[in-house]
């Protein structure tokens, strides 16, 4: 009871937002002080810029939280100490993005040139090449395993909502769910035990990495498109059955049409997760140096194969390995952007206009 | 939602009605089917490498569970680390989004985190390797320097920082946006009420969170545990890339000898595999394939049980 009315009193007293920013410069001095002072005296080599910064952070932390607790009572100052803590840890996690996405870009730059998109790495030793057989690999493969887990994806969705009921609905239902959680690379590794018993253990095409990839993706365009279809009112479907159409053309045109900004969008983003996949691919589709347009037949690089392989294979003149690969990166980071910008504007155009 | 189809008495069942029906049981049929397909051909192939003798192994491991052993020591241990790492970050950032940041803004600072998911994992190896490694090397020696006595960080010190901190801080990373995004959908489905009736009792905004938003969210924080466990269990090309692996087990963060992980080890070592090599592989991929199965089921009980729950509210 007695910290209860400490608390009121006191919340008359607060820290203004000027004082903080005192205290915040402050902090900085000191921080900056004492790592300018390890430098002026020898004890480190360099004046350490990270370190001082988050020991200004750190400062400015513990000053305002004493501050407040001596003006504020404790609960104030507690409060106050969560509120940094927490924004503290949005811009931490801010940090590996910013210097991801910055590093891709200026290394991916160096090598971003006409010749990495129309050259292939055959016969290339050092530097040149490029990585058009790769960035055609990524196409074909990801377009097949596309193709095969888009209509599985869907009608499979469809029976769930529509259809589904009993054990069946309730046993895929499941087993969607354990599909989610298979690492990639275990699918990569069924796709290499399905195929191998057929065409013996050295099998590598391109197709296998589509069949690995589709058991990735399938439960993702199972699990959007069931979102989806599950938010069409009733209403509407109870509307057409009243109007006596049958139950396949409700679907196909009054279900599918309100829902499909939803299941294109959910589409695209399984697209973007599985174009990026690395490990089913180097188990499977195998790697290889020149451009290979068919899919059953012989080895296919995709770009992220490309980007680990150029980076995990350096030969001599090591600094082109490593430019190609951060290159690979970049194209495969405008790609995956690409893609999730045109779900986002899919989404917005092809939405049922209507009053909402 | 079926039962209010016409049924099949009244009306004489048309022919596209049937097709279509089909053709979604068959496609429900494929899933069902293609999963068994996964479990048996996994199985076959991995029967052989049960008996499989030390010069088919290599690594000097005489029996498969000696190879497996370390690996599996090395799946959980980069992965439990990962959480310790990602956990309370991601919930400090679903609170931050969820009831610090401005309405307007929160949408859009979610989206940017979101972005962290989209990152394929062989770009955040290259980061991995080209840019943490190296950053972090330094704060690693002076951290054998002066806490060696730690037996986290005994030393001798990595001089490539490519250790399994290292790792544990990528995969952190890689997680970190699952679990965001999971606990700030829960934290916003805290009950309106509850909030206002504590702010009506005069606590401050992070006693509200204390005391209303965190016990409710509790079990969704679980799930998303186990789920962002489950994701970094399984993370192959990160693993691969950034640390430099040895067969040890080893609780040491800073050493250049790291226990390495079941996938990484396969992406690094099946190219060159032949033989019974070939199917031992296989098998630590289905003890990969079990571990993350039951990982996922965990979560799984638990999020459907909340369902059951707030249902009954």
């Amino acid at each position: 009871m007695s910290s209860t009315t400490t608390s009121f009193t006191n919340s008359r007293r607060h820290v203004s937002v000027r004082t903080l920013w005192a205290t915040g410069v402050l902090s900085v001095l000191i921080s900056f002080a004492f790592f300018w002072l390890l430098f002026v005296s020898g004890i480190s080599q360099s004046f350490k810029w990270v370190p001082a910064f988050v020991l200004a952070v750190i400062v400015y932390v513990a000053l305002a939280f004493t501050l407040s607790r001596i003006v504020e009572g404790a609960r104030k100052a507690v409060d106050r100490l969560v509120t940094s803590v927490l924004f503290g840890a949005f811009i931490l996690a801010l940090i590996p993005l910013l210097s991801i996405v910055i590093m891709t870009i200026s290394n991916g730059i160096r090598r971003f040139d006409p010749q990495f998109f129309s050259e292939s790495m055959r016969n290339v030793v050092g530097a040149g090449g490029g990585g058009l057989h790769a960035i055609i690999g990524t196409l074909e493969v990801t377009s097949a395993a596309s193709i095969i887990s888009i209509p599985i994806g869907i009608l499979t969705a469809i029976y769930l909502v529509e259809y589904g009921k009993g054990r069946l609905a309730k046993a895929i239902t499941f087993l969607i769910d354990v599909m989610t959680g298979i690492p990639s690379i275990v699918a990569g590794l069924f796709a290499f035990a399905l195929f191998a018993i057929f065409f013996g253990p050295g099998i590598r095409f391109g197709i296998g990495g589509a069949v690995a990839l589709s058991l990735l993706m399938i439960p993702v365009v199972v699990r959007s498109t069931e979102e989806m279809l599950k938010l069409v009112p009733n209403e509407l479907r109870e509307a057409s059955y009243a109007l006596g159409v049958p139950k396949w053309l409700t679907i196909l045109k009054v279900v599918l049409p309100t829902s499909i900004a939803g299941i294109i969008t959910g589409v695209v983003i399984a697209i973007s997760r599985i174009i990026g996949e690395t490990a089913p691919l180097l188990i499977i589709a195998g790697l290889s140096t020149s451009v290979n347009w068919d899919l059953f037949d012989g080895r296919m690089t995709t770009l992220p194969v490309y980007v680990y392989t150029q980076y995990a294979n350096q030969g001599a003149d090591a600094q082109a390995y490593i430019d190609r690969a951060w290159t690979g990166a970049l194209v495969l980071m405008l790609i995956v952007m690409a893609l999730n910008l045109i779900a986002r504007l899919l989404a917005k155009f092809l939405a049922p206009k209507g009053s909402r | 939602m079926t039962n209010i189809a016409p049924t099949a008495s009244r009306i004489k069942s048309r022919l596209g009605d049937r097709v279509f029906s089909n053709l979604a049981l068959i496609s429900g049929i494929v899933i069902l089917l293609v999963l068994a397909a996964v479990a048996v051909f996994l199985v076959a192939q991995s029967l052989p490498a049960i008996n499989a003798t030390p010069e088919d192994i290599g690594s000097g491991a005489h029996t498969l569970w000696d190879y497996v052993g370390p690996l599996i020591f090395g799946t959980v241990w980069a992965a439990a680390l990962a959480l310790v790492i990602a956990l309370p970050i991601s919930i400090a950032i679903a609170l931050f989004i969820s009831h610090y940041a401005p309405r307007r803004l929160s949408q859009g600072l979610g989206y940017i985190i979101d972005l962290l998911a989209a990152v394929p994992s062989v770009v955040y190896g290259l980061w991995g390797i080209t840019v943490l490694a190296p950053f972090v090397q330094p704060y690693y020696a002076w951290l054998v320097n002066n806490f060696g006595w730690f037996p986290l960080f005994a030393g001798p010190v990595s001089g490539t920082g490519r250790t399994v901190l290292t790792v544990a801080i990528v995969l952190a990373v890689m997680i970190m946006p699952i679990i965001t995004a999971l606990c700030r959908e829960v934290f916003l489905q805290t009950p309106r009420l509850h909030e206002e009736a504590a702010l009506a009792l005069g606590a401050t905004k992070w006693e509200v969170i204390k005391t209303a938003v965190l016990p409710f969210g509790r079990a969704g924080i679980i799930s998303a545990t186990m789920l962002g466990l489950g994701r970094a269990l399984g993370e192959t090309m990160a693993v691969a890339m950034v640390l430099s692996p040895s067969v040890v087990i080893s609780f040491a963060l800073l050493q250049s000898q790291n226990p390495t992980t079941i996938a990484a080890n396969i992406a690094l070592n099946f190219p060159d595999a032949s033989g019974i090599g070939v199917n031992v592989l296989i098998a630590t991929g289905l003890i990969l394939f079990v571990i993350t199965l039951i990982v996922n089921s965990i979560a799984r009980v638990i999020i459907n049980r909340r369902n059951a729950f707030s249902g009954a509210n």
